[in-house]
């Protein structure tokens, strides 16, 4: 956040439709964080449901309105609403935008030294498009028929004949085109804007991550417009490119053309969601390795391993989409191939993760705050990539698809993997953006409350999952026999998510009392050796003083021979 | 603040930023409009029988010869500005302006023609199609047409400021005009003629 | 660790060589955690800075790369040897003597079309389809005449090869019995065949496993596996049903 300049810029240019991208980084960053909390706050919701089906909810039943729970008791079609929508948030609304849109943002132009973004007017009109899609998914629970409600992946014919799907359709448009702009900014930011000195190989890893990831969103994504383009005909002008013939649907026959297919959506779905997830996972990696580096105070092992593997990782989740569509009727072939690919993509990521694991040997570690989040993304992000290999054998896929088992596995990846990456990231580039410390006992608390209670929320799922429980389920499982000893863990997991909540309190009153109460800081208070730590802090529209060279690599800590425990990549040679 | 590579190019990447982001815009053009024909062709392979109504060939026709005559025109007009030839630069563009509005013009009485005979993107997947890819690629059109507009009307202060980078725009202008009229050639070879 | 993983208890040809390499990936997992996070662990308390003020600059030697080609050689193993027989035994054409079912989910129910004594589906229409007709069969088609129809109850003969031949009238549905450890999406517009033998008497369930809208959550049927002569005895009394 700059400080206004008196007379040069008005308020609104400066801090709403700011062209700075530190600026439009933290809008990003508080605007995703808004709409975790609200993603966050459904699922509480939903497992009230889980926990006690047909209850009324305590106290917020009653303002959630006769349409969506008559007398506190939700209905079914809310529960699948919150549930479509929660995913979407959390995906779409949640994560992307903060660990993309924030943190690369904020944190990408100022760790390869330049100015600003290669076009501040795209950056901030990224923002804007943005904020109107999240705005309108959101508004979509006010409409008649309500939210979509045909789960994330919206497979048609359901996601055609069900009610409010047009918003989510016309909101998916909007954040694409939103990603595209803010994709093909950081693509070129990276090649063209890199300080002198800086070569590839001096990136910092968190760089490497988000260029990877700006390439996922420029590829992947269109093919979802184009998919979410068909699907509005579908809905709007009574085309059939997703509706076979012969539909009848509740006795009644569907006065449509058909000749459509149904799985063609799902091919173009998950070829846009499979990487998809690898651009929620890949900016926490990098946010990890800068963290870690920093903490350990020596440099990253395998620098070059990590920057190939992250590379080769991006190139091949554009592969592997079909591994969710096993049980549409797949032969060996098609299935013997996505298996294959499903495997070697595990590769890499057992190559990132021994690399950071391999990186602590030696060091020296300070366990701050945001090195705790950093490490305990390690752990837990491998049981949640450990869990993806039985789901990538398509033999005992059968048992798991659709099962607990699945929201297990990728919660573990997404929730305490990712989600903790990004707590990370902001204990770590706090007192960067506000010159404040965030407070440390605050940050424990918060740490080791929200490790333990998201063990507790996902771990029994692997249980249930395995049980034969199913995914999406209004009332937990109760009509099934082979589910009744896994009910109890629904209470447990509603508890333990509610509890969840609780530590996150902590967290939201550390983050805006130390905007105004945190210790301040000087440039450099992590003693970190990346260029970000050269700007002041708060860095100024512009960020740097006279433009920063780069003399080494990113992770230069404890030179032999050295006088201090870092040698930042900005300090000339000493001769 | 100046943001550096706008005007010239960055020596170690030969690019400037508008010409990358350019081609990496073009690139995830190459992604949408591939997942719009690959959608198309796995529906006609799947579908048992294909009715298909009749188009307007000729009228169609005439459209691609309009189109491939205002991408030379924007050639032009961009080695007219490169050249600093600023008023045969306006002409040129003025010139593939007007085609791109022939051309529009020319494809909404396609369109009209189809309602009339009550042919609506529901009646059959082929409509669907046809209405579908055809009308992206109209949007695609209007687009360009509208950033044309602007480097003619409002944008064109910056020659005087700043030839260089307005070049620089023109150039972007006719790579993105150049791809809009590749999709046309294969929607046309695609749609109409097989 | 079968025992340990939980599922339910398997009652069809296939499941225990599928629980086998479902064991097996577990165990690898397990193993591969372990091993990580003792490491993990190990290597936090050796090196916090409490007991060492300095870092090496240059830490460890190789080893991710040798761990990274025995995750392939494992993988590869569990796809050669396990995953890819199991796959095809699944997706290979049944063996001819099974008995063939038709299986066609809707909102929210699954309706269930045996071909009767001769062997022959008989001929259905979009336009006969009502509540007491959900498949709209044509009575008068010959070989229609012997069809029987139920919905929500499958009933199948135990240690014989069953072929459902399923699809759909709306949505994507998903049929899946968890003790067969079958599963497969009924897709309007598609006939997709799944097979399986069954291979324990008693009562099972149909789940569906595809949200396919509000009552996807009770949309249940009932399966039956009874003896060969229970099963034939059921095929007769249904038969002599008036319709
Ligand atoms: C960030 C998100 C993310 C990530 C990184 C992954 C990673 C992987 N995923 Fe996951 N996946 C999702 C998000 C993610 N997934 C989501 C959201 C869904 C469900 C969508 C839906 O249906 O709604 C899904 C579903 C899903 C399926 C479909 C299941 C089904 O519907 O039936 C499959 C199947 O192959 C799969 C496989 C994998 C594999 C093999 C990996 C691999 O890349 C994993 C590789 C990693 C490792 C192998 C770990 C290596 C580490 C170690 C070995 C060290 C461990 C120990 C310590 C550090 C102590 N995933
Ligand atoms: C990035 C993706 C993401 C994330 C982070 C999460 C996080 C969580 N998810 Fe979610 N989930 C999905 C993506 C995600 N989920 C998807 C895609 C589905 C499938 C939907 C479908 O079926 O279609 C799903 C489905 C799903 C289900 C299954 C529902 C069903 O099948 O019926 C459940 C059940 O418990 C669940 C629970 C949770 C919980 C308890 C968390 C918790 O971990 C949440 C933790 C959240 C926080 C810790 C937020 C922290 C933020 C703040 C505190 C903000 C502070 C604010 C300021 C400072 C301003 N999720
Ligand atoms: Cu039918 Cu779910
Ligand atoms: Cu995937």
């Amino acid at each position: 956040m700059t400080a206004p300049v008196h007379g040069s810029a008005s308020f609104w240019r400066t801090y709403v439709f700011s062209q700075d991208h530190k600026v439009v980084g933290i809008q990003y960053a508080v605007t995703g964080l808004l709409f975790l909390l609200l993603g966050f706050t459904l699922m509480m919701i939903m497992r009230w449901q889980l926990a006690y089906p047909l209850r009324p909810i305590p106290i917020i039943g009653g303002w959630l309105g006769s349409a969506n729970a008559p007398g506190g008791i939700m209905l079914p079609e809310f529960y699948n609403q919150l549930g479509a929508m929660h995913g979407t948030i959390m995906v779409f609304l949640g994560v992307v935008p903060l660990a993309v849109g924030g943190f690369g943002n904020f944190v990408m132009p100022l760790q390869i030294g330049a100015s600003d973004m290669a076009f501040p007017k795209m950056n901030m009109a990224s923002y804007w498009v943005y904020l109107c899609g999240g705005l309108i998914m959101v508004a979509s629970f006010f409409v008649t028929g309500g939210a979509a409600q045909s789960g994330w992946t919206s497979y048609p014919p359901l996601a055609v004949i069900a009610p409010g799907q047009t918003l989510w359709l016309i909101g998916m448009v909007l954040l694409i085109t939103s990603s595209l702009l803010g994709s093909i900014n950081t693509i070129v930011t990276v090649v063209q804007l890199r300080a002198p000195g800086l070569t590839w190989m001096r990136l910092p890893f968190f760089v490497w991550a988000q260029f990877v990831t700006a390439f996922l969103l420029l590829l992947a994504f269109p093919p979802l417009e184009a998919a979410g383009a068909l699907q509005l005909m579908d809905r709007l002008a009574g085309t059939s490119f997703f509706m076979p013939s012969g539909l009848v649907v509740t006795g009644q026959p569907l006065p449509i053309s058909g000749g459509g297919n149904p799985l063609l959506w799902q091919h173009l779905f998950w070829f846009l969601a499979h990487p998809e997830v690898y651009v929620l996972i890949l900016p926490a990696m990098g946010i990890v390795a800068e963290v870690i580096a920093n903490n350990t105070r020596k440099p990253l092992w395998g620098y070059r391993a990590l920057v190939y593997a992250v590379g080769f990782l991006g190139f091949m989740s554009m592969t592997v989409w079909a591994h969710h569509m096993y049980m549409t009727g797949m032969g060996t072939t098609m299935s013997t191939f996505f298996q294959i690919t499903t495997m070697v993509i595990s590769i890499p990521s057992v190559v990132i993760l021994t690399v950071l694991m391999l990186s602590l040997w030696g060091g020296s570690i300070r366990f701050t705050t945001p090195m705790l989040f950093a490490l305990a993304f390690l752990p837990m992000f491998g049981l949640g990539g450990l869990t993806g290999l039985p789901l990538g054998l398509a033999p005992t896929d059968i048992p798991l698809h659709d099962t607990y088992y699945v929201i297990g596995h990728f919660h573990y990846v997404v929730a305490p993997g990712t989600i903790f990456a990004l707590f990370a990231g902001i204990y770590y580039w706090f007192p960067k953006a506000t010159g404040r410390m965030m407070h440390e006992g605050l940050g424990r608390i918060h740490f080791w409350g929200s490790l333990i209670c998201m063990n507790i929320v996902f771990m029994p799922m692997f249980i249930q999952g395995l049980g034969g429980m199913n995914r999406r389920l209004y009332d937990g499982g109760l009509q099934y026999a082979h589910n009744a000893p896994l009910l109890k863990w629904h209470v447990v997991i509603a508890m333990a998510a509610w509890t969840l909540g609780l530590f996150q309190l902590p967290f939201i009153a550390n983050f805006f009392g130390s905007l105004k109460w945190g210790t301040p800081v000087d440039r450099n208070p992590w003693h970190a050796t990346t260029l970000e730590w050269l700007a002041p802090s708060p860095p100024g529209h512009g960020n740097f003083q006279t433009i920063p060279t780069a003399y080494r690599g990113p992770y230069e800590y404890s030179v032999p021979g050295a006088a201090t425990d870092f040698t930042p990549q900005f300090e000339p040679d000493a001769q | 603040m100046e943001i550096p590579y706008t005007v010239e190019a960055r020596p170690d990447t030969g690019w400037t930023n508008g010409k990358l982001a350019m081609w990496l815009f073009l690139a995830s053009e190459v992604m949408l409009f591939g997942a719009l024909f690959s959608s198309y062709v796995i529906l006609r392979a799947g579908a048992t029988d294909w009715p298909r109504e009749s188009l307007n060939v000729g009228a169609a026709s005439v459209n691609t010869l309009l189109l491939l005559a205002s991408s030379l025109m924007i050639s032009k007009a961009r080695a007219a500005a490169t050249g600093g030839d600023w008023p045969s630069h306006r002409r040129w563009l003025w010139t593939t302006v007007v085609l791109g509005f022939v051309f529009l013009g020319i494809k909404s009485f396609e369109y009209s023609e189809h309602l009339a005979h009550g042919e609506y993107p529901s009646n059959s997947t082929f409509l669907a199609v046809y209405f579908t890819l055809t009308g992206f690629h109209a949007l695609h059109i209007v687009g360009g047409l509208l950033v044309m507009l602007y480097l003619l009307g409002p944008g064109a202060r910056l020659y005087t400021r700043n030839p260089r980078h307005f070049v620089n725009r023109v150039e972007c202008t006719a790579l993105y005009w150049h791809f809009v009229d590749v999709i046309w050639l294969c929607l046309f070879t695609l749609l109409y003629l097989v | 660790m079968l025992r340990m993983l939980g599922l339910p208890n398997p009652a069809s040809a296939h499941a225990n060589e599928l629980d086998a390499l479902m064991a097996m990936t577990h165990w690898l997992m397990a193993g591969m955690f372990v091993v990580w996070a003792a490491f993990f662990v190990a290597v936090l308390w050796r090196f916090r800075s409490g007991a060492r003020t300095k870092a090496d600059y240059h830490g460890t030697r190789g080893l991710a790369s040798t761990l990274a080609v025995c995750a392939v050689i494992v993988e590869a193993f569990l796809i050669i040897a396990h995953a890819y027989p199991v796959w095809a035994t699944r997706a290979a054409a049944p063996p001819s003597e099974a008995v063939v079912v038709r299986v066609v989910g809707e909102q929210f129910a699954w309706n269930v079309h045996y071909p009767g004594a001769d062997g022959f589906f008989g001929r259905t229409t979009l336009g006969l389809i009502d509540p007491d007709n959900p498949l709209g069969l044509d009575r008068r088609d010959p070989v229609a005449a012997d069809d029987i129809t139920t919905v929500n109850q499958l009933v199948l003969p135990v240690g014989r090869p069953v072929v459902i031949r399923l699809s759909s009238k709306d949505v994507i549905h998903s049929f899946a019995i968890p003790e067969m450890r079958v599963k497969h999406d009924a897709v309007p517009g598609i006939d997709g065949p799944l097979w399986f033998t069954p291979t324990r008497i008693g009562e099972y369930e149909v789940v569906c496993s595809q949200l396919c809208g509000l009552a996807h959550y009770r949309m249940r049927a009932a399966v039956s596996i009874k003896s060969p002569a229970d099963f034939q005895a059921f095929l007769t009394e249904e038969a002599s049903r008036p319709r």
